[in-house]
């Protein structure tokens, strides 16, 4: 039945499409909400219709400038998170994918522990390890300028953030390059080639969807994390997206500029979306369908 | 000359060691970046972690001078029920199994759903594929802090887009619409009798939902993706239903990329605070409430230190022995299968 020019029956295809349209419908309801209140003109804090009758930019441009009370500007913000994330997930796949590498393919002294500290790691939510890590960055201080704490920093941060993008990325790079048939490489180490050569040629390149993968939720992690950053950070000009979102939710949601907060959570939301749709080219499974034959 | 010949062919003592434990370099090389970083900012604070958990850390500790060892005080405190008069209602039992339950009943509806769309969305032929599966990355796209205000929102009882849209199918039946003016975060009694769940879980579960499918379609369809064609070609020249196909060769296929993906799901919604604290609140009457809900509240709301961090140590116990449980499960399983 599946054919390179396989063609789905006309009746089998509108059943999908319907199913799919239902599911398309329960995921764009709230998103259509969020929309509807970014570009309603009235700025009411509970909008009773998915679509405002009156529909103004006021809130995009308003948030455009200095979103917050803070003297930051939206460009600073956006650096700080693009910066933030983009290094985390960076990092996490460099440093996962060679141990994902080594655990998914050798038998060695000391791999069940290791493994199971990786696993043991991931457990360890966020929130739980704030306290330490808050304490062990905040005592480390270089005397250059004014001061730099490591704590309060983008860099200590990004290193807290790197202690839980890891783990994930280890374990999900392991999981898919166990799916990858080992015939290709066993061919290589018989042909001669170094274990460098094998990593470098085959794995990496069968791996680019996973890697894809890891990298884009990595980066997703790392660009809507909050709660380091918001215990971390003191300095306005190092502060993210993620954490003047939330400075923009008052206390009581009377306070809350609804239509600004819905402009800031889409600009928020934009980048990675558009991550995602650059990254899909790579992910483009079957890279291993040509190879083994 | 001869013997110069064979002296060189013949390798020394050091480069036939060398030769041998090439792998062994290799495999230890490749495993040192993540082995240094993770023992210095992951392992590090988790045994300071410990430490800490045995003393009365508080704020004034912060500025360097040592908090007093109190031994597993901290702990006595949260088990012996001492915490319940700083934390109204609190039972640390009952919140351990409403946290399971919590976990189970999410992820099981996050995979089936997960697997089941990214399969519907590898159909050879499909329209507007890519339009689809762009769409539905959407639920993890947008920050979860964002959605749970959101759907928050959504649970108004008087405003909110659920019980607005309920009314209006309601209506369509001849019901007045003052039937759906449903308190989705403050009904205490259980709406259906026989079970202890108060309305606010339906809502976190059904928000929760919502986020959390996207990423096991986005999982299963990467691993999807790599399964050759030609054994989909094989077994139905061999006479294999889809539903055959389904079972024999999907699942299996998928198998190694589902069961991390979905080990880690169960770790996240163990964890999920986003979803729990934004939308319920842990109400009503801490009903709804989990495990890190009440570590933060811990640290944010008492600045407890040490009993935060006698409670993170907790938790991390309880994650271990569910890890491990679901681990031994799905290796017998697997064995099972073969």
């Amino acid at each position: 039945m599946p054919e390179t020019t396989k063609k789905l029956p006309l009746g089998q295809q509108l059943i999908y499409q319907a199913m799919l349209l239902f599911i398309t419908f329960t995921v764009m309801f709230p998103i259509l909400w969020i929309v509807g209140m970014s570009l309603d003109a009235r700025d009411i804090a509970r909008p009773k219709e998915l679509f405002p009758p009156e529909i103004s930019l006021q809130a995009y441009l308003r948030v455009l400038g200095q979103p917050t009370a803070n003297p930051v500007t939206f460009i600073q913000l956006a650096m700080n998170s693009l910066l933030l994330a983009g290094g985390v997930a960076f990092c996490a796949v460099l440093i996962g994918v060679s141990a994902a590498y080594v655990f998914s393919r050798f038998k060695f002294y000391g791999r069940e522990y290791l493994m199971l500290g990786v696993i043991t790691v991931l457990m360890v939510p966020a929130i739980a390890t704030i306290a330490p890590l808050f304490v062990l960055l905040n005592s480390i201080n270089i005397p250059i300028g004014s001061g730099f704490n490591l704590r309060n920093s983008l860099w200590g941060v990004g290193l807290a953030m790197i202690s839980g993008a890891l783990p994930f990325s280890i374990w999900n790079l392991k999981g898919y390059l166990d799916t990858i048939p080992k015939d290709l490489e066993e061919a290589a180490i018989i042909d001669g080639a170094s274990f460098n050569q094998v990593f470098i040629y085959i794995i990496l390149p069968l791996s680019r969807p996973a890697l894809a993968v890891t990298f884009f939720l990595g980066f997703l992690t790392g660009w809507t994390e909050f709660a380091l950053s918001w215990q971390f950070l003191t300095k306005p000009e190092n502060f993210t997206l993620a954490m003047a979102l939330w400075n923009m939710t008052g206390q009581y949601s009377g306070d809350t500029p609804w239509s600004a907060f819905a402009a800031m959570a889409i600009m928020l939301s934009l980048p990675v979306a558009i991550v995602y749709l650059f990254l899909q080219q790579h992910i483009v499974g079957g890279l291993t369908v040509g190879g083994v034959k | 000359m001869a013997a110069g010949n064979m002296s060189s062919q013949k390798p020394s003592a050091f480069q036939d060691w060398w030769q041998k434990t090439s792998q062994t370099r290799f495999i230890y090389m490749y495993l040192f970046p993540a082995f240094f970083v993770m023992t210095m900012i992951t392992f590090y604070p988790l045994f300071y972690q410990v430490w800490m958990s045995l003393t009365d850390y508080g704020v004034k500790n912060l500025k360097g001078t040592p908090p007093n060892f109190v031994g597993l005080d901290n702990y006595w405190y949260i088990f012996g029920g001492g915490l319940a008069a700083k934390l109204p209602n609190f039972n640390f039992w009952r919140l351990l199994g409403f946290n399971l339950f919590w976990t189970f009943s999410n992820v099981i509806v996050h995979v089936v759903a997960g697997v089941l769309i990214a399969v519907l969305l590898n159909v050879e032929g499909l329209w507007a594929k890519g339009i689809y599966r762009t769409l539905f990355v959407l639920p993890m796209v947008i920050p979860s802090l964002v959605i749970a205000v959101v759907w928050r929102n959504m649970f108004d009882p008087n405003f909110g887009a659920i019980n607005v849209a309920l009314a209006s199918l309601g209506g369509l039946v001849g019901m007045a619409p003052e039937m759906f003016q449903i308190r989705w975060m403050e009904q205490i009694n259980p709406p259906f009798p026989g079970i202890p769940l108060p309305l606010s879980f339906f809502a976190v579960l059904i928000a929760n939902i919502w986020l959390g499918w996207p990423f096991m379609t986005i999982v299963a369809t990467g691993a999807l993706q790599s399964i050759p064609k030609d054994l989909y070609e094989a077994a139905s020249m061999d006479g294999a239903t889809s539903v055959q196909q389904f079972w024999g060769i999907t699942v299996p296929m998928i198998r190694p990329a589902m069961i991390p993906a979905t080990m880690l799901g169960l770790i996240m919604t163990f964890n999920q605070f986003n979803v729990i604290f934004f939308i319920s609140n842990g109400g009503p009457l801490r009903q709804t409430e989990i495990l890190v809900t009440i570590a933060f509240r811990l640290v944010n709301e008492q600045r407890l230190y040490g009993v935060a961090a006698a409670f993170s140590i907790l938790i991390f116990f309880i994650l271990l022995g569910l890890t491990l449980a679901t681990n031994r499960i799905t290796k017998a399983t697997e064995s099972y299968d073969a």
